[in-house]
């Protein structure tokens, strides 16, 4: 092999992660940055999100998808940043060693300074649940039938049933009701709805679609095609209770159960997974357990808007370019514990001794809660208490923390909700 | 005289075999297939074990051919290029009672010069920490292995394809009918006039064998179901069985495949509809239930797909290889159930000793018994690697990101003998959409592959069998 090309920070992946990370970067005086993106074209899964309400946080205003990665992608060239399309990244090694691959290069080499993974997640499929039955055509994930949909231009199918409360379900609910689609219903396994609360009015309730909670599918039947499925009601242990069966003729199902951070690349490396998030564990400059290696967007963990994608994305090109200035800084970290009601925190660690000014740390409750208090303790130490309203599973939380109260602390700190009753 | 001299019905794993061997003979043969792609039916969903033959009774074929079969495959699988892993399998007892079965397995085992050894729980943990607590003895079958039934009968058919034979594809058998010197079989895509017909129509062999002769046998399908658990599990080393008793056949095993996923399974249910591969609550309930006797920690949760396969099971105990009373030159090849993977070679040797009797098999001195290696660039060398995509760029450009797998080797599995039509055909020879997406990402890309090689609009790209339009319609834009 030919002596390996060296980069000073390669970004894995040129979705709105990936662009608003190289952007970052390059504003922050990092000169050397290269972008490998797996498609044809920058703005990963954004392209095929035609529809409105991304950046109300970022631009103050509603764009489409594709506009909204347009911004990034004139920003991207503006700044210079390097991107190869249609190229994937068959190998990572913890010391920044990557190998990608395309058509224009072959099998390439890459060592790098700094690395961001900005890889996205892909959609929970079929056998990661239980239905029984046949395997005919007509059952698709919510993502793959948008993809058929808006980036090709083809209808899935005709009389359409949904499994998930995903907010790309009801997205696609929507869409092909509007395409001329009946869609017959909703089925979401929890007691609550899995979506923002925008989506379930404007795409359920606007066109009369019906959600039914505590129930979901569990068989499918059709030799070729669907031709029908079999919903069932939940108990409280989510296990369908017998007699509740009710059967919908539909030719197609589509899957909204969940979005997993893709991770193949990080594990193989080596680098320390949340068995939450299923992302990378980060610290409060989003670098891994690897160290130059950073995580961002919806690989580190799912976001419900890309807003926030990319601003977690820009955090992550700060502490990158931070140290590929001064190197490692600060000295042993301390974990950011998932308190009462909480099922993850993002970050989870932090470093005491070289605490960024302001740390945001996101998380999510366990289930909804009308309000409630929120603390950040270390030990008997409350750093921060705020009352918060409405909190859902489905809407990422934040709480702000500053770096001087997060100093020289010497335990690691606890994030809590406590219920208030009404 | 009839054009064929041989057709043979079905292309799962026996027609498979069979016409693979008997393509280095100066024959003229046919294999017609009903579904639209090759080995759809019981070679396509079962547990892949090439059993050594210790199971079945004395004095049957189903232990003459087991034993025979067997012992071909590993060099079969060298020259088709075919993964065979030789994993072994662990019969696992509880108990003085089921030791005893032990005891009388190999006996029979050393009747056929079958080669085992014995392991006491203490050694079998130390390999197998996953074992139950009730496991007090194991007998180690180690020269059973694993293959993936379905790419050794496609890699039969495709090095048969390169010798001469003819492969029709959506050619369901219809009508069968006597004619001066053999037999017309009419199809959707066309009538065959052949000297021999051979019915290895699986599930329905006697469906076809009632088209020439009043059945004495009669078709008991029997349908088992799977768990698949990711490959990053692996809670097996060997093929673990519990001890096989009468009424429940071999058990519930667990089966490291040679995709390194493992399965689960199978259970075993009795069926009305042949084509009926659905999977079941009781019979996933029944998995799990029965799993637990001889394994436990079994990851079940880490499951990444479940499937069910229909196994071709009559009232016949034994395998049916005969030539059907009162229909001269109309060879039955029914009943071919487990071990019938294991035995198709000896199953398409003992059916070519019988066409001998009144056939004169010549050798064709150009046949090719080997075939050719697919590109697959992930079991390339990396100089191999350079060199196809620089003569190729599409072998650098990776469709399924989960398996790393590149257009080019997909370009190239549709355009092959025998090649893909489906988007499952591209499954079963590549494995894109096998891996933890799914296919959420590379079916999309694949539906278009398939559209642009096959000069059809991608409303007419089918996931599976006829019908399974994947896309209904244009959008309004």
């Amino acid at each position: 092999m030919s002596e390996m090309k060296k980069v000073q920070a390669v970004i894995i992946g040129g979705g709105s992660a990936g662009l608003s990370a190289a952007v970052t970067l390059k504003r922050c005086g990092i000169e050397d940055v290269l972008v490998l993106e797996k498609d044809e074209e920058p703005g990963g899964i954004l392209e095929q999100c035609i529809h409105n309400g991304f950046g109300l946080q970022t631009f103050k205003e509603q764009l489409s998808g594709p506009a909204y990665a347009e911004r990034y992608i004139r920003m991207a060239e503006e700044e210079n940043v390097k991107i190869l399309l249609n190229t994937t990244v068959t190998k990572l090694t913890a010391d920044r060693v990557i190998e990608y691959r395309n058509a224009e290069e072959g099998i390439v080499q890459v060592q790098a300074d700094a690395v961001i993974l900005a890889v996205g997640c892909y959609e929970r499929p079929r056998g990661g649940i239980n239905i029984t039955g046949s395997r005919p055509a007509g059952i698709y994930t919510a993502g793959q039938a948008q993809r058929y949909l808006n980036i090709d231009g083809y209808m899935a199918g005709k009389r359409v049933f949904i499994l998930g409360s995903g907010d790309i379900g009801l997205i696609m609910a929507r869409r092909m009701t509007l395409e001329g689609a009946k869609v017959i219903g909703v089925a979401e396994l929890m007691p609550y709805s899995n979506g923002l609360p925008r989506n379930m009015k404007q795409c359920l309730e606007d066109f009369g679609i019906p959600l039914y909670l505590s129930h979901t599918v569990t068989e499918v039947f059709g030799k070729d095609r669907l031709e029908r499925i079999e919903m069932a009601a939940v108990d409280a242990n989510r296990n369908p209770i017998p007699g509740s069966e009710q059967y919908f003729d539909v030719d197609t199902l589509l899957l909204s159960v969940g979005l997993i951070p893709e991770n193949s690349l990080a594990d193989a490396a080596g680098i320390r997974m949340d068995p939450a998030t299923k992302g990378p564990i980060v610290d409060d400059r989003y670098m891994t357990s690897a160290e130059g290696i950073f995580a961002c967007g919806n690989g580190l963990h799912v976001h419900d808007l890309v807003d926030y994608v990319s601003l977690q994305a820009a955090r992550a090109a700060e502490g990158a370019a931070d140290y590929l200035k001064n190197g490692r800084c600060g000295g042993e970290l301390r974990s950011i514990v998932n308190g009462d009601q909480v099922s993850y925190c993002v970050p989870a660690r932090f470093s005491p001794d070289a605490p960024v000014e302001k740390l945001t740390v996101y998380f999510r409750v366990r289930t909804p809660l009308e309000s409630g208090t929120l603390t950040v303790r270390a030990g008997d130490k409350i750093i921060r208490q705020v009352k918060k309203r409405k909190l859902l599973p489905s809407v990422m939380e934040e709480a702000v923390l500053l770096g001087k109260d997060l100093a020289g602390l010497t335990e690691d700190i606890t994030v809590e909700i406590t219920e208030v009753q009404q | 005289m009839p054009k064929y001299d041989v057709v043979i019905i079905g292309a799962g794993i026996t027609g498979a075999m069979l016409s693979w061997k008997l393509s280095q003979y100066q024959l003229r043969t046919a294999i017609i297939e009903k579904e639209n792609d090759v080995a759809e039916g019981a070679t396509m969903a079962n547990s892949a074990v090439i059993h050594v033959g210790y199971d079945p009774e004395e004095g049957t074929l189903k232990g003459e051919l087991n034993v025979k079969g067997a012992l071909q495959y590993p060099s079969i699988c060298e020259k088709l290029h075919c993964a065979f892993r030789q994993t072994g399998a662990w019969i696992a007892a509880c108990g003085a009672e089921e030791e005893a079965h032990l005891d009388l397995l190999a006996a029979r085992a050393d009747k056929r010069n079958i080669p085992y050894r014995w392991r006491s729980r203490e050694e079998a943990l130390a390999e197998e920490p996953n074992l139950s607590d009730q496991v007090t003895r194991v007998l180690d079958f180690y020269t059973t292995g694993v293959i993936y039934p379905w790419e050794v009968a496609e890699a039969c058919i495709e090095s048969a394809i390169g010798n001469g034979t003819e492969l029709y594809l959506n050619a369901p058998c219809q009508h069968i009918e006597r004619i001066g010197g053999g037999w017309r079989i009419d199809t959707p895509a066309g009538s065959f006039e052949t000297a021999y017909v051979i019915n290895a129509a699986g599930v329905h062999a006697e469906d076809i064998h009632a088209m020439v002769a009043e059945s004495k046998w009669h078709s008991t399908p029997r349908k088992g179901e799977y768990y698949v658990l990711d490959d990053d599990t692996q809670p097996v080393k060997h093929i673990i069985f519990p001890v096989p008793s009468k009424e429940k056949g071999k058990g519930v095993l667990a089966i490291p495949t040679v995709h390194c996923d493992t399965l689960i399974g199978p259970n075993s249910d009795y069926l009305e509809d042949p084509d009926d591969v659905g999977t079941t609550d009781d019979g996933l309930a029944y998995v799990r239930n029965n799993i637990a006797k001889t394994l436990k920690n079994i990851p079940l949760n880490r499951s990444i797909r479940t499937f069910a396969g229909n196994r071709p099971t009559t009232t016949s105990p034994d395998f049916i290889i005969e030539e059907v009373e009162g229909a001269p030159h109309f060879i039955d090849a029914a009943s071919i159930e487990s071990p019938g993977i294991a035995s198709s070679p000896a199953i398409a040797d003992y059916i070519i000793e019988i066409l001998s009797r009144s056939m004169k098999l010549e050798r064709n001195e150009n046949a090719d018994m080997s075939r050719k290696k697919p590109p697959i660039i992930a079991e390339m060398t990396p100089e191999e690697r350079q060199a196809q995509i620089a003569a190729d760029p599409a072998f650098a450009k990776i469709i399924c990101r989960c398996n790393q797998i590149s257009e080019g080797e997909i370009v190239a599995c549709i355009r092959k003998p025998c090649g893909a039509r489906s988007v499952k055909g591209i499954r079963k020879r590549l494995g894109p959409g096998m891996g933890r997406c799914q296919g959420g990402f590379c079916e999309p890309k694949v539906v278009q592959i398939l559209a642009r090689e096959l000069g059809i609009s991608p409303l007419e790209v089918l996931y599976d069998g006829t019908g399974s339009n994947i896309l209904q319609s244009e959008n309004r834009i």
